[in-house]
């Protein structure tokens, strides 16, 4: 029987939702889940989440918005989030943005067309005695240079093709 | 004077006194003692928070305790997202097993059989660290049922994860995190002892605060309040950053001087340092023999040193940037005012200023003080008002950059 993209999302939240429970608390870690597993969380999402919950989707919408590690725009395979406050700043990490932006042919905010990367600010990620720093999905990079964002952005692109989703969590 | 230092991504330089501390003694310790007798020795010691708001653990242990409820909670606050802190990453990283026995001594002395790690979002790669050690210490019998084969004592710790926003450290924000909600703080009173997580009774703490009080058992109240100076009892932890040659986590005891601690870190050109994060103090050479305490220049633990050459309005304005990113948006002079002394810093940047308006925006900076529901709006207009106090000769009359290219 064919199994639409709607139908696997439905599973798996529903399955999320044995696992973590259906309390309200449950919120935020259901949420997560998703946004690890699907880079995004859609509408649909929304929707069933609230009716396994039994709350109104705009609560899950609002919940959604507030935290800048939820989303409900599409977001890339690796999400770049790189350090802007101020020991990192010190740190020159606008040359680092800068050599970002030119190898990944994004600005901030944006992700590629091909889905692989976003490119994101972050505030200060407790990196700052070693900045410039930046996270990529939950990876941390620190004392990051112009010429050595080329490098990093390659190990990512190598994980391509294996479990691109698997990897982008591992520790370094 | 003592001083330890650790550095590189976790590795520590120098040991901590943390490292002194023997396994498991508090809890031990604390379980042959009475909850009341715990609770005795705590606010003997004048332990006082330290995640920044300095309030006497004792005190709000036995508020907790004196709560009636079947059900109690623990929560360590381990969302530190405060500009330029980063001294509780490396306790999770490094000194977990102390930070958790300070927590079991927390439920044993409140009654609490529930307890909670909120670790920050930013912070996930360090979920996997937590968990092996929670399991290790269930598997010890240092959690879970009958603790320490006491038939009374049951408690287990929990880790949940934060997604990316700065005001859930505030400890009723937090709350609401934890309860699913969004991350927008409460009004005060009811506090958290009295209903906090499901509206139970729970104490809050910062991620240090529970490593002392581990110390602090085993090693007695006395020898705590050896440190520091009469209202600032013992040692902290610091997160150096910025313009010095050996940043990093240090220990010093409270009461230190400024002075001392850039000569430690290696700061002789200091122009200015920021205490206590981007919330705290911006203080000018001046003040540099000031002492860092409770009773002088409170602080989380932060401390960033900026070198002779620093742009101090830069400095404000990235500051003020991140305040009204992180603002949660709930209370008007938090929202609406860090927006408008941003607009303030671009136009003093530009040099379009006039001395009136910036008079009025200080005004404003007073007025969110005062009116602003949670600390972030309240302490928010610190680092341009300091900046406007010491150092008006860089922010009057600036020439725009684009006009002189
Ligand atoms: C905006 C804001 C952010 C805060 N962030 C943190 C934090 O990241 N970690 C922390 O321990 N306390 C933070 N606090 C302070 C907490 O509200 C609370 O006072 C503290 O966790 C209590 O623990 P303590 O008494 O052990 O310091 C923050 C407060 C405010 C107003
Ligand atoms: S002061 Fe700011 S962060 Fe605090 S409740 Fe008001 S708007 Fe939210």
């Amino acid at each position: 029987m064919l199994r639409t993209e709607q139908d696997v999302l439905r599973q798996d939240i529903v399955a999320l939702a044995d696992r973590l429970g259906r309390g309200r608390e449950s919120l935020l870690p259901i949420l997560q889940e998703v946004q690890r597993k699907y880079c995004t969380i859609s509408d649909y999402a929304m929707q069933i989440i609230a009716d396994e919950l039994r709350i109104h989707p705009v609560e899950v919408y609002g919940v959604v918005t507030f935290y800048s590690f939820l989303d409900f725009r599409p977001k890339g395979r690796f999400v770049i989030r790189l350090c802007r406050t101020i020991s990192c700043d010190m740190k020159e990490k606008n040359r680092v943005a800068r050599q970002l932006e030119n190898d990944l042919g994004i600005k901030f905010g944006q992700t590629t067309p091909d889905g692989k990367f976003t490119l994101e600010w972050a505030n200060c990620i407790g990196m700052c005695d070693q900045g410039p720093a930046m996270l990529i999905n939950e990876q941390v990079f620190t004392n990051v240079t112009p010429e050595g964002v080329h490098e990093i952005l390659e190990g990512c692109r190598r994980v391509f093709g294996v479990h691109a989703l698997e990897r982008g969590g591992a520790r370094r | 004077m003592k001083m330890r230092r650790s550095s590189k991504m976790n590795t520590l330089m120098g040991p901590l006194t943390f490292d002194d501390a023997k396994p498991e003694a508090g809890l031990r310790k604390s379980l042959e003692l009475e909850p009341d007798d715990v609770l005795e020795l705590m606010t003997e010691s004048n332990l006082k928070g330290r995640g920044g708001a300095g309030f006497p653990t004792g005190a709000k242990w036995r508020l907790a305790a004196g709560a009636d409820d079947e059900d109690k909670y623990v929560v360590c606050n381990a969302d530190e997202g405060e500009p330029g802190t980063f001294k509780d990453r490396v306790l999770l990283a490094e000194y977990l097993d102390l930070v958790v026995e300070g927590m079991t001594i927390g439920a044993w002395a409140i009654g609490a059989r529930h307890g909670v790690i909120y670790l920050r979002g930013e912070y996930s790669y360090l979920r996997s660290h937590l968990e092996a050690v929670l399991k290790r210490r269930r598997e010890d019998n240092l959690l879970g049922c009958n603790i320490m084969g006491r038939l009374d004592f049951d408690f287990d710790v929990e880790v949940m994860m934060g997604a990316g926003a700065y005001v859930c450290g505030e400890e009723t924000a937090l709350i609401e995190s934890m309860e699913g909600q969004r991350g927008e703080p409460r009004s005060r009173p009811p506090y958290p002892v009295t209903k906090g997580y499901l509206g139970h009774p729970t104490i809050i703490n910062n991620v240090e605060t529970f490593a002392w009080a581990a110390c602090i058992i085993d090693r007695g109240a006395e020898w705590f309040r050896e440190h520091g100076t009469q209202h600032s009892s013992g040692l902290k932890i610091f997160s150096v950053s910025g313009d010095c040659a050996r940043p990093g986590v240090y220990e010093f005891p409270l009461g230190v001087t400024v002075e001392d601690v850039l000569r430690e870190v290696g700061a002789p050109e200091a122009k200015a340092v920021q205490i206590g994060g981007a919330a705290g103090f911006t203080l000018p050479r001046s003040q540099f023999g000031r002492q860092i305490a409770y009773e002088d220049v409170p602080t989380g633990g932060s401390i960033i040193i900026f070198g002779k050459d620093r742009d101090m309005l830069k400095v404000a304005k990235n500051f003020l940037e991140f305040f009204a990113d992180e603002s949660c948006g709930q209370c008007t002079p938090c929202r609406e005012g860090n927006r408008k002394l941003l607009e303030g810093i671009e136009m003093l940047e530009r040099g379009e200023c006039s001395m009136h308006y910036l008079r009025e925006l200080c005004a404003l900076g007073e007025t969110m003080r005062l009116a602003s529901k949670c600390g972030l709006g309240q302490t928010s207009p610190n680092p341009f008002l300091n900046t406007v106090e010491f150092f008006k000769d860089e922010l009057i009359g600036r020439i725009d950059k684009t006009e002189t290219d």
